[in-house]
């Protein structure tokens, strides 16, 4: 994708070994956000631990790749659309990361509901549809920072009201069966928690969109309204 | 980023008085063609910095910005070059005073075979009547202009071409100082010295800059993205893109630039 036809094929070989191994926490990352949607639906505490269990190999990825990174920019002084591409993936290997945090904090809330007892009377279904939108946003982001795709990079961050939306309408109900029952304070929090982790695994699936557009296009398109990124991203 | 600085080839200058304005150059040596309708502005007290492979005609257009190419038989120009307003290549146009007023630094250190304080004088003697006193203050001055003077100036009576490459070098440009010109061009001026006699020319660079317009051919893209304000690409002839260096380098407009610039050239 990135390291295509250099004189030197020795740095096509390094841009894209970083790509894979960025495309592989991304995989990871993506696993990792369906173990914990399967965790919150099963209340499986077997699968949340496994979640948590996972997350430094996350960070180990993050760290690996910034080498890589500091390493070819050391060694190659890279220019135009490969210095961007570079530090695109340095931004998104951090948005992964983070987004990994996330995933684990949905994992110990998980564990946190199923320690308090199984809250019946809330509404934590509705968290599932929820986490696959952001699950599908994780996964187109990462296609389309794959295929350095621009049109999709743009359909991704249209699709990020959706899940605030959903986010917000979580919010409302929690606090109808909140304010109906002060017992379900308590879980309804966690599950707040919960519900905001999502909101911020969406958020990072969006960055990673941005940057895409930022090594297609050259232009930084954060905080820009959306005609702007629109215009860009054309 | 602006973005509308570069829309044309002269666009990003528009806003900085030139020291020179190329228009429509051709330039041949004999039936060859070495530059195609070559138009660009070389901004006042900046650094225009030319790259492209070899053979793109890059020290080509240097070359006629001060007529050097006017010494060999067979090669012509076609076009203008306004220098404040005088066309450099009417043929009427008094060479030695042009190459004094657009000096002139080369790959190789080209000092004379005589003393560092001759190697200054000399080209002094050829345009002004200076007192000994008046002298020994402009060679202090193109040396300390030149970053040299520190080193040399207690043997300014050795012959210039005992000093180090990288200190022949900062000769040269003290002695194209010397002479109080208002454009420095130079040609690959650091491609045969070490990384420190480099830096320190790059430094040099950078401090003339505030007095002199300065043009610099380099092969080194480091060089060109470090030390210039302003770059442009050429490739076979012609001026593919030229704009600021930050642009360039970052987010060049033209697919030729880019390839050229990331080493995907070829």
């Amino acid at each position: 994708m990135m390291g295509d036809k250099h004189i030197s094929s020795q740095f096509d070989a390094e841009l894209n070994s970083i790509s894979t191994h960025v495309l592989e926490m991304g995989g990871l990352v993506e696993s990792q956000l369906h173990q914990a949607i399967y965790a919150l639906i099963h209340l499986s505490t077997e699968t949340a631990r496994q979640v948590l269990d996972n997350e430094a190999r996350i960070n180990r990825m993050e760290i690996d790749i910034d080498h890589e990174i500091i390493s070819t920019i050391g060694r190659r002084q890279p220019t135009a659309r490969d210095l961007r591409f570079l530090m695109a993936i340095s931004s998104t290997t951090r948005d992964l990361e983070r987004a990994g945090d996330e995933i684990a904090r949905m994992a110990r809330m998980v564990r946190s509901i199923i320690d308090a007892g199984t809250p019946g009377n809330l509404p934590s279904y509705e968290l599932r549809m929820a986490a696959e939108l952001a699950a599908g946003q994780l996964r187109k982001s990462l296609d389309a920072f794959a295929r350095l795709d621009t049109v999709a990079a743009v359909a991704i961050l249209k699709e990020d009201n959706a899940l605030d939306d959903e986010y917000n309408g979580f919010l409302r109900k929690l606090i109808t069966y909140m304010m109906g029952d002060p017992r379900t304070i308590s879980p309804s929090l966690d599950l707040l928690f919960l519900a905001k982790a999502i909101e911020r695994v969406g958020d990072h699936a969006k960055n990673i969109a941005e940057q895409i557009i930022f090594i297609v296009k050259g232009e930084d398109v954060r905080h820009s309204p959306m005609e702007r990124v629109e215009s860009v991203a054309q | 980023m602006n973005q509308t600085a570069v829309a044309s080839p002269t666009a990003a200058l528009d806003a900085t008085p030139n020291a020179l304005e190329v228009r429509n150059l051709n330039f041949f040596y004999g039936k060859f063609q070495g530059l195609k309708n070559v138009s660009m502005n070389i901004a006042e007290r900046k650094v225009t910095a030319f790259i492209g492979p070899s053979g793109c005609g890059k020290s080509t257009l240097l070359r006629t910005l001060n007529r050097m190419y006017s010494l060999y038989p067979g090669q012509r120009a076609e076009g203008q070059i306004h220098f404040y307003g005088q066309d450099i290549l009417d043929p009427k146009q008094d060479l030695n005073l042009l190459r004094a007023r657009i000096g002139m630094v080369f790959q190789k250190p080209t000092p004379f075979p005589m003393t560092i304080y001759d190697n200054i004088a000399f080209g002094v003697k050829l345009y002004e009547n200076l007192s000994r006193s008046e002298m020994d203050d402009r060679v202090e001055w193109a040396l300390t202009k030149a970053a040299l003077w520190a080193e040399v100036k207690d043997k300014l009576g050795q012959n210039g071409m005992s000093l180090s490459g990288g200190q022949q070098q900062r000769l040269c440009i003290a002695r194209s100082v010397a002479v109080k010109p208002s454009v420095l061009l130079l040609d690959e001026p650091t491609s045969a010295l070490d990384p420190i006699s480099t830096g320190k020319v790059e430094e040099l660079v950078n401090e003339l800059k505030k007095d002199y317009t300065i043009a610099i051919v380099t092969h080194n893209m480091q060089q060109a993205a470090r030390c210039s304000d302003y770059t442009a690409y050429m490739y076979l002839g012609e001026l593919i893109e030229f704009g600021e260096t930050q642009q360039i380098f970052f987010k060049p407009k033209r697919t030729e630039t880019e390839d050229y610039i990331t080493g995907r050239f070829g």
